[in-house]
């Protein structure tokens, strides 16, 4: 239904998508996790024909958004993060004006109309202008207007920002009910709102793809490891057999060797953090230790980042990673 | 055509939903009656003397020539170059403020529908404050006896002329989210080109006619005589076709950067 290949879109000389690939099935349910400026907007945007990327191709239906636009935009239902209501239209206004450019016959406009706004909950709204909404209510006139055509596809952007706790329990039912009869790709970086709505995710930062997968596949791999890079100076087997008797350590892997001193890599079981116990068992063997720090971002990292749950409206509250980043050694 | 229209017509009920609609008209009625007053009380008061000298061989002080002509001149020069960018400033600047324009943008909808479904929309609020220049005209038809011949060029130039300040307006209004700044910008470059002109007082030279030629005012002399000459139709048409595809190419830029 829609297949991405190696999209890429940069910002002079920023990237902000790299090579990203993915498909997705028709009735499919599919998440797109990141933190912010992971490149999900982005993303979005180019597969919605409102960005033209920088290379790659995205294909809905068949038809290149690039090459045969109209053909895609008319089969596609896209709610951007900000809904793009007019302020100054009623609620029926605005849905009959969005109906009127997406393409449904004058006959069915009103009927249509009718449909939306009671599956989206604005029906009471109807005559009120949307600029006196509230951010709830505008949020679900946008959601009705992405489904005005009743579209194949439907692109949602982060569509429960901005709701309350019971809002957005009805929103995610609204959107499990829409499985089967569309194909649907929906951004966010709430990690309970994936498993629960999406049949498959696909995992983003910093503009390239991280992982694909089911959400228990991925909550699996999550039991993976964290890795470390310890720099000490002493006999290399030793270390290693010291190291790996540290509890928490599943494998302890060399990286590079120089003179006497050795760099390792060692990985740890997810969610402990045994960068003390490991300085503690090289210094007290009498070796001298050099550098300790966690690598890269695994998976878990990312994961940190995201927010298990957010009540307020603006700011996730995002749980810190207890790891810090370059912890300072203690030499001997 | 259908996208066209659908978006002029939102346009238009976003004009008259917000006050600038009725700022506009109101002050193009207020300006333009104020230069009607003048002028033909002026027009009262020396064909009166004439008269009282005993005409002396001069031509007869037309109607046409000391009141209606220097209307449209007057109103030209002066009141659109102030109104049209209170028109033009929000045709995209607002748009990309609130973001609806990622809604145009992702609709099945070409760019040159949105584009002259937003020139068609403030083309019609424009043809609405032309008839009420009209409706100082008429006045004089009942009171007076203009010549009726010249009042088509005369209408056509002012709107031709309106209608290429209005795609300059709309191309200006692409660059920026503020209305306030796509409104200055516009009145500055329509003051430019309209100073252009005075470039022949001093300048009577290739450099001169070349400022000349690009000077708005300048095309609109024949049209106030009366006549309707192909070569300034050519330049109204061709400026308001540089405006659409000036706003095309910016909105290309817009999906390419955002």
């Amino acid at each position: 239904m829609i297949e991405v290949e190696n999209l890429t879109k940069r910002y002079g000389p920023t990237l902000a998508v790299s090579n990203i690939s993915f498909n997705v099935q028709e009735g499919e349910i599919l998440g797109f996790l990141g933190p912010n400026g992971a490149g999900k907007t982005t993303t979005m945007r180019i597969i919605t024909g409102f960005l033209s990327a920088s290379s790659g191709r995205v294909r809905v239906s068949g038809f290149d958004v690039a090459e045969q636009p109209l053909e895609v935009k008319k089969r596609i239902g896209y709610l951007p993060e900000n809904p793009p209501v007019y302020p100054d239209m009623t609620v029926n206004e605005y849905l009959a004006f969005v109906g009127r450019i997406k393409g449904v016959p004058r006959s069915d406009l009103k009927k249509r109309i009718g449909e939306v706004s009671e599956k989206c909950a604005v029906a009471n709204v109807a005559n009120r202008q949307i600029g006196k909404l509230s951010k709830g209510y505008r949020q679900r006139v946008g959601l009705a207007q992405a489904l005005m055509v009743n579209p194949d596809v439907l692109i949602l952007d982060e569509p429960t920002a901005g709701l309350d706790p019971k809002q957005i329990i009805e929103t995610r039912e609204l959107i499990k009910g829409l499985a089967g009869h569309h194909t649907v790709i929906l951004s966010t970086h709430i990690l309970p709102e994936v498993s629960r709505t999406c049949q498959r995710v696909v995992v983003i930062n910093q503009g390239k793809v991280v992982a694909v997968g089911a959400p228990d596949e991925l909550t699996a791999r999550l039991q993976g490891y964290g890795t470390v890079l310890i720099t000490a100076e002493g006999p290399a087997p030793e270390i290693i057999g010291k190291l790996q008797s540290v509890p928490g350590v599943n494998l302890v892997e060399p990286r590079e060797a120089a003179e006497s001193r050795v760099t390792l890599e060692v990985h740890v079981e997810k969610g402990q953090d045994v960068r003390a116990e490991m300085a503690r068992a090289v210094v007290e063997s009498g070796w001298k230790l050099f550098e300790l720090k966690t690598s890269g971002m695994s998976l878990e990292d990312i994961f940190l980042k995201l927010t298990t749950y957010d009540l307020s409206e603006d700011e996730p509250a995002s749980e810190n990673p207890p790891v810090q980043q370059d912890a300072a050694p203690a030499e001997n | 055509m259908r996208n066209i229209l659908a978006i002029a017509g939102k346009e238009l009920r976003s004009y008259f939903h917000s006050p600038i609609a009725y700022l506009v008209m109101a002050v193009y009625s207020v300006l333009c009656g104020f230069f009607f007053y003048s002028f033909t009380a002026t027009y009262v008061v020396q064909s009166l003397r004439m008269q009282a000298m005993g005409g002396m061989g001069a031509p007869p002080m037309t109607l046409n020539d000391y009141v209606i002509r220097p209307l449209f001149e007057g109103v030209l020069s002066v009141v659109l170059l102030l109104l049209i960018p209170l028109i033009t400033m929000r045709l995209y600047a607002e748009e990309k403020r609130s973001g609806t324009i990622e809604l145009l943008l992702t609709s099945p909808l070409t760019d040159l529908e949105i584009i002259l479904g937003k020139f068609l929309g403030a083309l019609l609020l424009y043809a609405a404050m032309v008839v009420i220049t009209f409706g100082y005209v008429s006045a004089l038809f009942i009171y007076g006896n203009p010549d009726a011949k010249p009042l088509l060029a005369q209408a056509l130039g002012l709107f031709l002329f309106g209608s290429a300040l209005l795609a300059l307006g709309m191309w200006i209004s692409t660059f920026t989210k503020n209305q306030i700044i796509a409104a200055v910008v516009s009145f500055a470059v329509f003051l430019l080109f309209y100073v252009f002109d005075w470039v022949t007082a001093y300048s009577s030279g290739t450099l001169g006619k070349v400022f000349s030629y690009l000077a708005f005012t300048t095309h609109f002399d024949t049209f106030a005589k009366g006549v309707i000459d192909l070569r300034d139709l050519v330049y109204y048409l061709s400026v308001i076709v540089l405006g659409i595809f000036l706003t095309a190419r910016s909105v290309e830029a817009l999906k390419g950067r955002v």
